[in-house]
């Protein structure tokens, strides 16, 4: 990940910062120059919802090299109490307890490492409503 | 008043049984369990890790001291597994959690005591009226040499203290410091594991320093154990801190609410800041808490609270460690913990 | 025709096989598709060339690539653009000789895919590029995780079996079997379909579209060169194409690809056709879901009902509405880029009869589905035999 970029994305993925239209109200994230509803250029900032539920994942078997170690992991959908989707890793549970319209809860963890000597880059991942 | 207004920890979900590491290296469960008075501990998650543990537990002190996050000056992490050696742990801390930028950040490593160093310059700053709170937090994903002692214990964990002199639920009425050059454990820079000198560990370091830091805060406060409600100290096993409390003249039922070693294992720059928490989870206004650190190297922070009528609105804002050590648990095999825990060579 | 423009024909198609094809470089397959391509078509010269591909840059390390393959093909000083959509870069290929030779701008132009996949790339990161990196695949997921998370709501919610899916491959590699250039040419069972490796659950190896090596070209003209040629040719009466949100979690729907059924509704308007018309089609099965919903969307079948519709050999050859007779990106293979004009050419054969133990009796009209990432791009073109 290189620096620039993972920088930018900081206030999203570690603060879940999103743009919400001031003139129709869709909250869009990440935040974007233009609303995809309204084509509205006037945004302000909100904070998601920690909170959701899952409208679908996968358990990830065969992954990516950067992932391979930590397989089998769940990737799902998840729609916030705000009725903002995203996509996050499901973690902390046997892969076989989640299912569509399990709650969820949003944390900070790590997400991946860029090899040996460069960045830990982290950001959102879920885990069920079940745990503390 | 100053001191406490806010605090919270964090325990990963995953543990290992000892006798599980026992059987690995082929000693004896019973009499490391029976030796070490521990059962099991902590064991970070793959995605977990100083960091993140420090994040989680500063969003619970956040949610119980109810500030707004840009007031806090200054936010120190103490602890012997920073993930980067450098760039401070704290930078990444204070993004996630929307404090700063006008802030003081730095890493603090004193062994298993860092994370009350931190604790003692927050509330210091705070004291000296340089800021109206300061948040030092004592987090750590300890690696223990396999095979070694040190593997039964060394486990993952840690708690965030907000300083500040509003609404304080612990106030700290004393502390104090006991410090020397002591080789009793270390590691050199780029060293994977630590190394500790066996049996020294033991009488020249952990009991002298918190016996010596121990003492003079009883006779610097002009207080008897028996003013006492509560006393946590450094947790390395289940023993010794059983042994160094005695010493000191505390009982067992005064040590027991914060000696919680047997089910989280030594959570090193987390041990004894977690062992305040599970006190302050159940402590009454008005009860006192006497705490001594330990930190290899090596030496001793020692404290005093005493609990306001805060707490009662505090207490419940936040997830209580009892909650996070004794449910929900996800056991591990040693095959896995050692894959969680980077003791695998892998091809990179 | 369309606004005044020129109608459109197909008057000839060359392939390498699809495969792990070691001893063949990125240049070496492209120019071999398309010789044969202009070999086939009987055309002396050709005024202008769309290669479509998805990344030389992260497979080969080369971008550049029109003016790499107009170089190599022998052709420049002629006009050489390099198109990208993902895996519908083929599809887009094909739709802007399409407008070249529509608008009236050029007589004679070669459309080509070609992807080089094996060069030792990683290849699910370079996939990966065609989802969204900072809020899809910087999480964790994989291309066939995307696909296995649109299986999964459409099993939930329109009871779509895992068998239904299995279904799907068995009938492609079917077809495959009975295709000299496809990468696989052995018919599978159910069994071993559903008892394959996992990748992404409920997703299996067998489910998945292949890593390939492969290129493929057509020449496209006016009808009335065509004509004057005397050829055999096929017309293009219908190009559409449409996007959607790059990430799955932005679409209205989990269950249905809106880039394929807007792309589908301007392509029956334009040809003024109905499902009901399409004779088959090839469409876009990077997994087997993929073709479940998309002949959905297509309108051949209702929504929910694409599953069953594979189960009771719908959409098998000889079926209602054959789909994929070519084997699909599953049997076939996928080297991406080459896919979409790989689709064409499986038309072109299958219009003017040349199919053999794959054909289509009857064949008028032939649809064929390309698409980009999990649904984020779509190009569709329906082809008429004359």
């Amino acid at each position: 990940m290189i620096s620039p970029r993972y920088h930018r994305e900081v206030p999203q993925r570690y603060r879940l910062e999103a743009g919400k239209c001031k003139q129709c109200g869709r909250i869009s994230f990440p935040p974007r120059l233009v609303c995809p509803k309204c084509k509205s250029k006037t945004f302000e900032t909100v904070k998601l919802s920690r909170e959701g539920k899952v409208l679908t994942f996968t358990i990830i078997h065969v992954g990516p090299d950067k992932f391979s170690k930590e397989t089998p992991y769940v990737v799902a959908i998840i729609e916030l109490n705000d009725g903002v989707r995203l996509t996050a890793q499901v973690t902390d549970c046997d892969v076989n307890k989640v299912e569509i319209g399990s709650k969820v809860k949003l944390v900070f963890r790590k997400i991946q490492d860029e090899g040996k000597s460069g960045l830990h880059c982290y950001g959102y991942k879920a885990i069920l409503n079940s745990t503390v | 008043m100053i001191g406490i207004v806010g605090y919270g920890s964090y325990l990963p979900r995953y543990r290992i049984k000892v006798d599980l590491i026992a059987k690995q290296w082929g000693a004896d469960p019973e009499a490391i369990k029976r030796g070490l008075m521990l059962y099991e501990k902590t064991v970070p998650g793959l995605d977990e890790d100083t960091i993140t543990i420090s994040v989680e537990a500063a969003r619970y002190a956040l949610q119980r001291a109810r500030i707004n996050p840009q007031k806090i000056g200054a936010v120190y992490i103490g602890s012997e597994s920073h993930p980067y050696a450098v760039k401070p742990s704290a930078t990444i801390l204070i993004d996630a959690l929307g404090i700063g930028p006008h802030v003081h950040v730095a890493s603090y490593e004193f062994a298993c005591k860092a994370g009350t160093e931190a604790m003692y310059v927050a509330y210091s700053l705070v004291k000296a009226g340089e800021m109206d709170y300061a948040l030092g937090i004592g987090a750590d994903t300890s690696q223990g040499a396999p095979g070694d002692a040190l593997e039964y214990s060394a486990s993952a964990g840690g708690s965030a203290y907000i300083m500040g002199k509003e609404k304080v639920v612990a106030e700290i009425l004393f502390t104090n410091s006991f410090t020397s050059d002591t080789p009793d454990f270390w590691r050199r820079e780029h060293e994977y594991y630590p190394r500790h000198a066996g049996r020294f560990t033991g009488e020249p370091a952990y009991f002298k320093h918190i016996h010596n830091a121990g003492k003079t805060l009883q006779e610097k406060s002009g207080m008897s154990p028996k003013d006492f409600q509560f006393a946590v100290f450094h947790m390395p096993n289940g023993k010794f801190p059983q042994e160094a409390g005695k010493k000191l003249g505390f009982t067992k039922e005064q040590m027991e609410v914060g000696w919680i070693s047997p089910w989280m294992g030594n959570t090193y720059s987390g041990s004894s800041p977690t062992g305040l928490a599970a006190v302050l989870d159940v402590a009454k206004p008005g009860d006192k808490i006497f705490m001594v650190s330990f930190g290899s190297g090596a030496g001793s922070d020692g404290f005093i609270y005493q609990v306001t009528d805060e707490i009662n609105k505090v207490r419940d804002l936040a997830p209580k460690l009892r909650d996070m050590l004794d449910n929900n648990k996800i056991y591990l095999d040693y095959g896995e913990y050692a894959k969680f825990r980077k003791k695998i060579i892998l091809n990179e | 025709m369309l606004n005044g423009n020129r109608e459109v024909a197909v008057i000839g198609a060359g392939m390498t096989k699809f495969g792990e094809l070691w001893k063949k470089s990125m240049r070496d397959i492209f120019v071999e598709a398309s010789l044969k391509a202009i070999e086939n078509s009987g055309v002396d010269h050709i005024d202008s060339m769309y290669v479509g591909t998805m990344s030389g840059g992260l497979f080969v390390g080369q971008e550049h690539i029109g003016a790499v393959m107009a170089d190599y093909l022998g052709i420049a000083p002629v006009p050489a653009t390099r198109v990208e959509s993902a895996c519908a870069s083929g599809g887009a290929a094909f739709r802007q000789a399409y407008f070249e030779i529509a608008s009236g701008q050029s007589e004679i132009v070669l459309a080509g895919g070609v992807e080089k996949m094996t060069d030792g790339a990683d290849v699910t990161d370079a996939l990966a590029t065609a989802a969204d990196q900072e809020y899809e695949v910087y999480n964790g997921i994989t291309f066939p995780g995307l696909y296995a998370m649109i299986a999964r709501a459409h099993m939930h919610q329109y009871k779509t079996t895992r068998e239904q899916l299995a279904h799907v491959a068995v009938k492609n590699h079917k077809n495959g079997s009975m295709n000299p250039n496809a990468q696989f040419r052995s018919p599978v069972t159910l069994e071993q379909v559903m008892k394959a490796t996992m990748v992404a659950d409920p997703l299996r190896l067998l489910d998945c579209s292949p890593v390939s090596d492969g290129g493929a070209a057509v020449i496209v003209c006016s009808v009335d060169y065509a004509k004057k040629l005397k050829k055999p040719y096929v017309k293009v009466v219908a190009s559409a194409q449409a996007s959607d949100t790059i990430a799955l979690h932005g679409r209205e729907s989990l269950t249905a690809l809106k880039c394929v059924s807007v792309a589908a509704e301007k392509a029956y308007k334009q040809s003024g056709l109905k499902p009901s018309d399409i004779n088959f089609a090839e469409v876009h099965d990077c997994f087997t879901i993929a073709e479940i919903v998309v002949t959905e969307d297509l309108g051949f079948f209702e929504k929910g009902l694409g599953g069953a519709a594979a189960e009771n050999g719908f959409t098998a050859i000889g079926g209602k509405i054959p789909i994929n007779t070519s084997g699909g990106l599953k049997s076939k293979g996928h080297p991406v880029g080459a896919t979409g004009v790989a689709q064409i050419i499986e038309l072109y054969e299958q219009l003017t009869g040349n199919s053999g133990e794959r054909q289509v009796k009857n064949a008028k009209y032939g649809l064929a589905q390309n698409m980009g990432g999990s649904g984020a791009s779509c190009v569709i073109h329906i082809l008429e035999a004359i």
